[in-house]
């Protein structure tokens, strides 16, 4: 572990550990991320990524009596207690999820414009009322993400790789200075995930956000995050340069052959959720 | 491949699941006979005394629409009456309907509500319609009242369900934000039962016209009142042809309604 440097850690968790039952969603995990950062979460489904996130973000408390999440400096949950001052500190923290979780019924720039609810008082939230200035910094967020001309239209009409982007723009709206992704890029075709993931990387590179986004495909994390942390069995089981991810040390990890990790490969290969039959493989 | 299919074997259904089947059918035909014997359901009757019906029923062959204008008059004020009554119990309904909903409020909160909802929906509107003829004498303003107490237990029932049923991560992305819970609800949860809460409205209203004109029959206004003075005197030419200008207003607002639901939803 890095000893505590001058300026708080971006993400700071300590031994946070969470049971469901008998088993150990997560385990004794303690991550460091500085200021800046775009690290990858990697590691086989179930392995307790999402679930990570989701104590980073105070959507789920971990286990009582150990563990501690700050972001900033600022506390999220400490002892299996959310913080009582969860939701400001949520305020500056974007959350993007695998399925978006856009509101489908509502435009895209109200969707958007919703970042900015924790900023707004309620009643003027409850009235809809946006001034000119908010609206159009919500535009300018869409037309990073290439979105601009869709504003008016009802996020449901969208495609999966366009709604991502506008959860991104939701992001920009909060002013969050972190990101979290869960999977982003889980549902969305190759083409859709390049996007995204340049759309991150710019966020990562151009405004400093620092971004911490857990991946099932091996490959966009070597070609876009420098640092990956690997997940297995709800414990840290590797966290460095992702370019020191050898063949051996992902079979560890995903516990597959390493013929199956084709790593410099152009095809995204879903590890760990699909493994094929070996009839159908040999193609009997 | 076919060898593969002949080895596979077909789920079976477990014999408990069989029992159990016979079982629940087995319920289900001793509620009817009991219901049966309870409501003395005797339809042969209705061959045996065909002549009494009909000669009933001719007595409306022959509607008398010489006091047409009152009729239309006092059609109008249920109409009056439903709409404040359903405008009303929407109002009602929306914060009730979201303390009753057991994915927004904890059981000590949606258990309470429920079961006053359940007291305003089982209690009739004729009921509520007499109750408050006492306190505000008789005329439309009571059937109003009544109309918006069973209302708002009725439409608080059908919103909370349609909250129950919404997809719950949207809702989790508006609170990813740092939203408070009034904006999760507002931004999250509004938006996906609006189509429902507006269909469910507009069919509420089309009843609470129908209604209107029964709580009439107790004092509570409107076409009811005129309708019960005319089957009290026989007066069937009478009766007929209120009746007939109420199926034509209903069948009117069911169209329009039917317009605004498509427009909407």
């Amino acid at each position: 572990m890095q000893k505590p440097t001058h300026p708080p850690a971006a993400i700071e968790i300590e031994t946070v550990t969470k049971t469901y039952g008998k088993r150990r969603a997560l385990n004794r995990v303690s991550i460091r991320v500085a200021p800046g950062e775009m690290v990858a979460l990697i590691g086989p489904s179930g392995s307790g990524k999402s679930t990570l996130l989701r104590h980073v973000s105070g959507l789920l408390a971990g286990d009582r009596g150990a563990g501690s999440i700050r972001i900033f400096g600022r506390e999220v949950q400490k002892n299996g207690h959310v913080s009582p001052d969860i939701r400001s500190v949520r305020s500056g923290v974007g959350f993007i999820f695998q399925q978006f979780n856009l509101v489908g019924r509502l435009p895209l720039l109200t969707n958007v414009l919703a970042g900015m609810l924790a900023r707004v008082g309620t009643w003027r939230s409850l009235l809809g009322w946006f001034s000119r200035e908010e609206q159009r910094r919500a535009l300018n967020a869409l037309a990073r993400v290439g979105l601009a001309e869709y504003a008016a239209q009802r996020a449901s009409t969208l495609s999966g790789g366009q709604q991502q982007r506008a959860a991104i723009a939701r992001a920009m709206e909060q002013r969050a200075r972190i990101i979290l992704a869960d999977e982003p890029i889980a549902s969305l075709d190759p083409e859709s995930a390049r996007c995204v993931m340049e759309c991150l990387t710019a966020l990562n590179q151009q405004d400093g956000v620092t971004v911490l986004v857990s991946l099932h495909q091996v490959q966009f994390a070597l070609q876009y995050c420098p640092r990956s942390i690997a997940m297995k069995e709800g414990r840290v089981v590797y966290d460095g340069p992702s370019a020191d991810l050898s063949s051996t040390a992902l079979r560890n990890i995903y516990g597959i052959s390493s013929a199956e990790i084709d790593l410099d490969g152009t095809t995204p290969l879903d590890l760990g959720v699909c493994r094929q039959p070996a009839a159908i493989a040999a193609g009997a | 491949m076919t060898a593969a299919s002949q080895s596979l074997a077909l789920p079976e259904t477990p014999l408990k699941t069989k029992l159990l089947r016979l079982l629940a059918g087995m319920v289900l035909a001793v509620v009817l006979m009991w219901a049966w014997q309870g409501s003395e359901m005797r339809p042969w009757d209705l061959i045996t005394y065909r002549g009494n019906m009909a000669a009933y029923l001719s007595g409306f062959l022959t509607p008398d629409f010489s006091d047409w204008r009152e009729y239309l008059h006092q059609t109008l004020i249920t109409i009056q009456i439903a709409v404040w009554g359903t405008l009303l119990a929407i109002l009602g309904a929306v914060p009730c309907g979201l303390l009753s909903s057991a994915n927004l409020t904890p059981a000590w909160v949606h258990q309470p509500v429920r079961r006053i909802m359940d007291a305003c929906r089982s209690i009739n509107e004729m009921i509520f319609a007499m109750l408050f003829i006492s306190a505000v004498g008789l005329g439309p303003f009571a059937g109003v009242l009544a109309l918006f107490m069973h209302t708002t237990g009725t439409l608080a029932k059908l919103f909370s369900e349609a909250v129950e049923a919404i997809d719950p991560q949207p809702v989790e992305g508006i609170r990813a934000t740092g939203a408070n819970k009034v904006q999760e609800i507002a931004y999250g949860i509004i938006p996906q039962v609006v189509p429902l809460w507006i269909s469910y409205s507009l069919y509420r209203f089309e009843s609470n016209v129908r209604s209107a004109s029964v709580v009439g029959m107790v004092g509570a206004g409107g076409i009811g009142m005129l309708l019960w003075d005319a089957i009290r005197s026989f007066n069937y030419g009478a009766t007929a042809a209120m009746l007939i200008i109420l199926v034509v207003v209903v069948s009117l607002l069911d169209l329009v309604s039917a317009g605004i639901r498509k427009r909407y939803i």
